[in-house]
């Protein structure tokens, strides 16, 4: 066993390193954690969504007090109980229902940066996969979420969504009952998805989180330039004073106080929404109390999950289930898909620097079409995005494996 | 600079998306109701000048049905009654002249179910007699009208008989009564009879419209303002064939109506527009001294 001083008094700095090796843990999660100097303001973006899943886990715990998962009393606990009875109820609201919709716009930026920057080469490959579990577990909490206020958006994507797993003409109609609890979107239906929301989906994303933190540790962050160096050799330099030739700076305070800027500037912008623009966030559909009997004229999910709706739609049944399911897992497959070994930005890379804004472009205008009313040209327009995106996607190996080696800087 | 090159991008795609699904897709769902700002320009000036004396003497073709509470005339069946006879209670007249457009009331007494765009309505046509007749009772009406009106006794006359708001504890019958249950059973009697009021005035009503007419507690947040206003000022324009009629507000009777509305589907508002520039102070505060931070940290890093 370990030596303890039988004279330390209890919890001080030298009981609690003995005992917790809190100097270590000081040293390796935060003084000692070295991050390269070469990087912009993207880089703040993974801290910056970690203080937004605190504010969704915070919210969310006050509105958990107030909140009443029957089909009866959920609409009028949302939006009778909590925005007008519960002091400061509506901020509790507003803020959720603004950092759930932000934070897809912060993962997409991530995403993108990734993708751009290209971390997700040789020895980065479980920081992407990680970060797309991480993806697909927002993704699961969001729709959840969405399902609670029991309006007519909640109960009619509700039931297209879970129409889903009947996967096409295979009809597996037992099994979209037996998700449901029931033949249609009720109280079974809301109870597991408010189950789901609260305990089961948060904890895979605390785990999850921290699986993304532990991946990114021995490959280390990557750069502006893509360039690789010794990160023990760049830290001994910084150790010894030479702080302008060192490479690398630590995690704590230098690295922080970058990403906290941005986070105040980040929080300017999200406050204003809450505060002045929040609509975007809250479908007003969403604010007619479920009705079975009356199907809304227009379904359409929340916006980050447009793009993938677009491409179900254009095609018909099987092929678009088929091409929505490709849609959903070939990020995951991005690492193997990319058969060039260059760690650089896109813009050095030749061909993909084409592919990767055409991706931008494509996905975006597949999120507008998405919300359009799949009529006359916009369905042409939509078929066309949605081919464009699974070209794109059979294209990479190609382009990649042809792409010429990039030298250092 | 490089960082503002890249959050420009940023910005350009974000904006370019934000468009996309929320302007450009709602102006692609919607198709655009210009409205007239309640001018009702179908229905022709009659010209006739109006004689209140005369209108208070011809008012018992109406109070046969409407009852008239600040004159100290009581309707002759209560709500429930009423109810039962039309489909829908008649409203007091009170505050009518307060609240509805001349014109349009002259023409109404003519022809209601014209006026009010409905394909039929309980109040049968010519009870003023002649068009110098409706415009006499109209007159009347103006007269005896309140010049304040709470918002909520807006909506009570304009849409308070078909439309419930639970949110600001109206029903179709009137407001939920403060009653006392029952401490030893827990129920309470006088309440649960208050119900099953409310209950059958629902599905006379029903029957009546076709189905029952949405409560309007949160309407406020559920449609635009833009919607509202167009879709109350001629609901056939907005929704075609819907049973709503007009109901030839003014418009400031509608912006009490909508007052209401708001105060009930968007309470919050006073207090969040209190709050915002608090919450924003601070940020911007927050932020000014993080920038301090950030840069007596990266400084002499040749960076």
């Amino acid at each position: 066993m370990a030596h303890f001083d039988p004279n330390a008094k209890p919890f001080s700095h030298k009981w609690l390193n003995e005992r917790l090796g809190v100097d270590t843990l000081k040293r390796v999660l935060s003084t000692e954690y070295w991050i390269p100097k070469n990087i912009n303001f993207l880089w703040a973006m993974g801290m910056v969504l970690a203080a937004t899943f605190g504010v969704l886990l915070i919210s969310g715990i006050f509105l958990l007090m107030y909140y009443v998962p029957t089909t009866k009393e959920a609409f009028d606990s949302v939006n009778y109980t909590i925005m007008s009875q519960v002091g400061y109820g509506w901020l509790w609201r507003h803020v959720h229902a603004v950092a759930a919709s932000v934070v897809f716009l912060i993962i997409y930026i991530h995403m993108l940066t990734g993708i751009y920057y290209g971390s997700y080469k040789r020895g980065r490959e479980l920081i992407w996969i990680s970060g797309m579990l991480l993806f697909v577990a927002f993704s699961a909490e969001a729709f959840s979420g969405y399902m609670l206020p029991w309006g007519q958006m909640s109960y009619w994507a509700g039931m297209v969504i879970t129409n889903l797993f009947s996967l096409g003409s295979l009809n597996l109609n037992g099994l979209v009952e037996w998700i449901r609890g029931d033949y249609v979107p009720g109280q079974a239906f809301l109870g597991r998805f408010f189950m789901l929301h609260v305990v089961l989906i948060p904890l895979f994303i605390i785990g999850l989180i921290v699986l993304h933190f532990g991946t990114l540790r021995l490959p280390h962050v990557n750069n502006q330039d893509g360039e690789e160096f010794d990160f023990e050799a760049e830290a001994e330099k910084w150790k010894a004073g030479k702080r302008k030739e060192s490479k690398v700076i630590p995690f704590n305070p230098v690295f922080l106080s970058k990403d906290v800027f941005v986070m105040g500037i980040y929080f300017i912008f999200f406050f204003y929404l809450v505060f002045y623009h929040f609509e975007f966030a809250m479908d007003p559909v969403n604010f007619d109390p479920a009705n079975g009997l009356k199907t809304p004229p227009h379904i359409y999910p929340e916006w980050y999950f447009l793009w993938s709706y677009e491409i179900l739609r254009p095609f018909s049944k099987n092929i678009g289930l088929i091409a929505f399911g490709f849609a959903q897992v070939i990020f995951f497959l991005l690492p193997f898909l990319d058969r060039s070994p260059n760690v650089a930005p896109a813009n050095r890379r030749g061909i993909f620097k084409i592919w990767f804004w055409l991706l931008v472009i494509d996905m975006v205008g597949l999120t507008i079409l998405g919300k359009l009313p799949p009529v006359g040209t916009w369905t042409i327009v939509g078929t066309v995005f949605a081919d464009v995106f699974i070209a794109l996607w059979i294209a990479l190996p190609f382009v990649t494996k042809m792409e010429k080696p990039v030298g250092g800087k | 600079m490089k960082d503002l090159k890249i959050l420009a991008v940023v910005v350009f795609f974000t904006l370019v998306t934000y468009w996309g699904v929320e302007p450009f897709a709602h102006s692609q769902m919607h198709k655009h109701v210009e409205g007239h700002n309640f001018t009702y320009p179908d229905i022709k000036a009659s010209g006739l000048k109006g004689d209140p004396a005369k209108g208070k003497a011809a008012i018992a073709a109406c109070t046969s049905c409407h009852g008239i509470k600040s004159q100290g005339i009581k309707a002759p069946m209560d709500a429930m009654a009423a109810s039962a006879a039309y489909g829908v209670n008649p409203p007091d007249l009170s505050n009518v002249g307060a609240l509805f457009d001349t014109k349009y009331l002259i023409a109404f007494l003519q022809n209601p179910a014209h006026a009010a765009k409905a394909k039929k309505m309980a109040m049968p046509a010519g009870m003023a007699g002649t068009a110098q007749g409706a415009a006499d009772i109209v007159a009347y009406l103006k007269s005896i009208a309140p010049k304040e009106l709470s918002a909520k006794e807006a909506f009570v006359t304009a849409c308070g008989r078909c439309h419930a708001n639970r949110y600001g504890k109206w029903t179709q019958i009137g407001d939920v009564p403060k009653t006392k249950g029952n401490i030893k059973t827990g129920n309470d009697v006088e309440l649960t009879k208050f119900k099953m009021n409310v209950a059958k005035y629902q599905d006379k009503l029903a029957d009546y419209m076709g189905k029952l007419p949405p409560d309007l507690s949160i309407i406020a947040r559920a449609r635009s303002e833009h919607y509202l206003k167009t879709f109350v000022e001629d609901p056939q324009a907005v929704l075609p064939g819907t049973a709503m009629p007009r109901v030839g507000l003014t418009k400031e009777g509608f912006e009490k109506v909508d007052a209401y509305l708001e105060s009930t589907g968007d309470p919050s508002k006073p207090l969040r527009e209190k709050t915002g520039p608090w919450v924003l102070g601070y940020f911007v505060i927050f932020t000014l001294l993080a920038y301090g931070w950030y840069k007596s940290q990266w400084k002499g890093l040749g960076h």
